[in-house]
């Protein structure tokens, strides 16, 4: 059977907007366009009301409520108002002073979490980069282990981006609550894909993104605790007060239209996807790793979202794989491509060495993925590794019982 | 990244690919000279074989590359490029040369520089293992 090209398996960088969710956006352009923040007329009122209807759309796949939802332009921001609000909010020192307070998040974060607290490290306060076990998690032991007396907030993603990955949130949460620290989980990649009750998993602040869920680009949310405790933030962005004044700026009312919708729908067939794609996944993990030797499956073996493989093939070059796959968009662990010689900071985090690092392949599978279409891509990932171990001296090496990492390489 | 048409055409149909033995046997034969050069962990690694005949002439080149697209066409095209020529002749393929050939972009240009690299190593090496200063590389 033909099948379409390319084939895209990259669902991790973004999806395809459902159908669903433009067809419920559409009114909100041309028709319904008002203003939610004009409280003196009839198109004001109607996009006030689908921006609450779609409030009450993401808390509940939250579990949260309605009132904890601050819309946002993505994930990006809601990782800044969250770590940069809640430093802020409750800092131990005024601003230009040092020993403002104690961060604790972890090297294998997105740099939209790792650059605000970078930034927060020059403005006074201390930050524990947790490095994460050889499987890729972070334990509760790990954040228990770095608290201090001064520790303000702790930041740990609920799934890592690039392994898919799964830590401790509701361990790490409670041992929060416990300490009175402030949470934050940037769940970009868990929400929607994995069931989320916030007041279960002692979450204070979360993260996520319309576009990561089959929704539109450009739009998110944060969640803010209202209650046991209340969680309060410095506002990032000023204005027009917005968003309980957490966030100004007019409401970007299709978007959250999409968002959402998006919700409602992940929250619906959450639980029959999520089996497909853990099947796909599966399929597709077996299927490479049984036809090629010194191949690796990189993270915890269990605690990894469905969707996300990250695979390393030794012995080949990362962009090389990228070039004889082509026809298969995917993520290549080497980031040689962006003209930096530097592999994935996220595979080094754990341990991985750079040769590894530099072959490995992130692939992620979605709701429009096939069974064909995975099927397709192993045959294809295989064919392409072998074609380049054949070119590869260091494959030879390999069988011919040379060490490579004890050979003098000339670094250039 | 867009790849211009020769490296892909030199990616897809790589020229004089393999070796003229294992590692061992390469080691002892005088008539191969081996140049391996770069780093698994700056994600780049060429090993070019030369075969030279009495005469010194560059009869046959082989080689193998861990590394990008442009590199692979780097090391396949510096392997066409060999044949035939003198060791001195060798010595004059520039990186320039490959780079304009193959038309690469400049964060590429490192895969011509390597090699050029593997080009001179290989040649060093056939010259060590017969005892031929490079001074001396015509002398017979």
């Amino acid at each position: 059977m033909a099948i379409d090209l390319p084939i895209y398996l990259d669902n991790a960088a973004t999806t395809r907007t459902d159908p669903r969710v433009v067809e419920a956006m559409l009114p909100y352009f041309t028709e319904t366009f008002g203003n939610p923040g004009s409280r003196n007329h009839s198109f004001g009122w109607a996009a006030e009301e689908a921006v609450e209807h779609a409030r009450q759309q993401v808390a509940d796949l939250l579990g949260a409520d309605r009132k904890e939802i601050i819309f946002t332009s993505g994930a990006t921001e809601s990782n800044n108002l969250a770590i940069k609000g809640a430093a802020s909010m409750y800092a131990k020192a005024p601003a230009g002073q040092s020993g403002r307070g104690h961060i604790i998040t972890a090297l294998h974060e997105h740099k939209a979490v790792l650059d605000p607290c970078k930034r927060l490290q020059r403005e006074g306060f201390e930050v524990t980069y947790l490095q994460p076990g050889k499987d890729g998690l972070i334990t509760a032991k790990m954040v228990q282990e770095a608290m201090r007396e001064d520790t303000i907030l702790v930041t740990i993603m609920w799934a890592n981006n690039e392994l898919g990955t799964i830590n401790e949130i509701p361990e790490i949460g409670k041992l929060c609550h416990e300490k009175g620290v402030v949470f934050h989980t940037d769940a970009t990649q868990w929400v929607g894909k994995m069931p989320t009750d916030v007041e279960r998993d002692h979450v204070d602040l979360l993260s996520m993104s319309g576009h990561k869920i089959y929704g539109p680009k450009g739009v998110g949310a944060l969640y803010v605790r209202r209650r046991r405790p209340r969680v309060r933030l410095t506002a990032i962005q000023e204005g027009g007060g917005q968003e309980r004044g957490f966030r100004s700026g007019t409401l970007n009312v299709p978007g959250i239209v999409g968002l959402g919708k998006a919700c409602e729908l992940c929250a619906a067939e959450m639980d029959d996807e999520r089996e497909r794609l853990l099947a796909l996944r599966r399929k597709l993990e077996k299927s490479i790793t049984s036809r090629l030797d010194t191949v690796q499956v990189n993270g915890h073996a269990e605690k990894r979202l469905p969707h996300i493989a990250n695979i390393s093939f030794g012995f080949v070059e990362g962009e090389s794989l990228m070039m004889a796959t082509k026809e298969i968009a995917m993520s290549s662990g080497s980031a040689c491509t962006s003209a930096s010689l530097e592999p994935s900071y996220v595979l080094k985090a754990l341990g991985i060495g750079d040769d590894l690092a530099h072959s490995s392949l992130r692939i992620s599978m979605g709701r429009f993925t096939t069974e064909a279409q995975v099927e397709y891509a192993a045959d294809k990932i295989v064919q392409a590794v072998n074609k380049l171990r054949v070119l590869s001296p260091l494959y030879d090496m390999h069988n011919e019982g040379i060490d490579i990492t004890k050979i003098q390489w000339q670094a250039h | 990244m867009a790849y211009g048409d020769k490296v892909i055409d030199h990616y897809e149909n790589p020229r004089n690919v393999g070796t003229f033995g294992t590692q061992a046997e390469i080691k002892a034969r005088k008539d191969v000279g081996v140049g391996l050069v770069g780093a698994p962990e700056c994600g780049d690694v060429m090993q070019l074989q030369i075969r030279v005949n009495d005469q010194g002439q560059i009869e046959d080149a082989k080689f193998k590359c861990f590394g990008c697209g442009s590199a692979i066409a780097s090391s396949s095209l510096a392997t066409e490029w060999l044949k035939g020529r003198s060791l001195d002749e060798g010595l004059e393929i520039k990186n320039t040369q490959i780079v304009e050939e193959l038309s690469l972009p400049p964060v590429k240009i490192h895969c011509s520089v390597l090699a050029e690299d593997a080009i001179r190593a290989a040649i060093a090496d056939y010259k060590a293992k017969n005892g031929i200063g490079s001074q001396t590389a015509h002398a017979h």
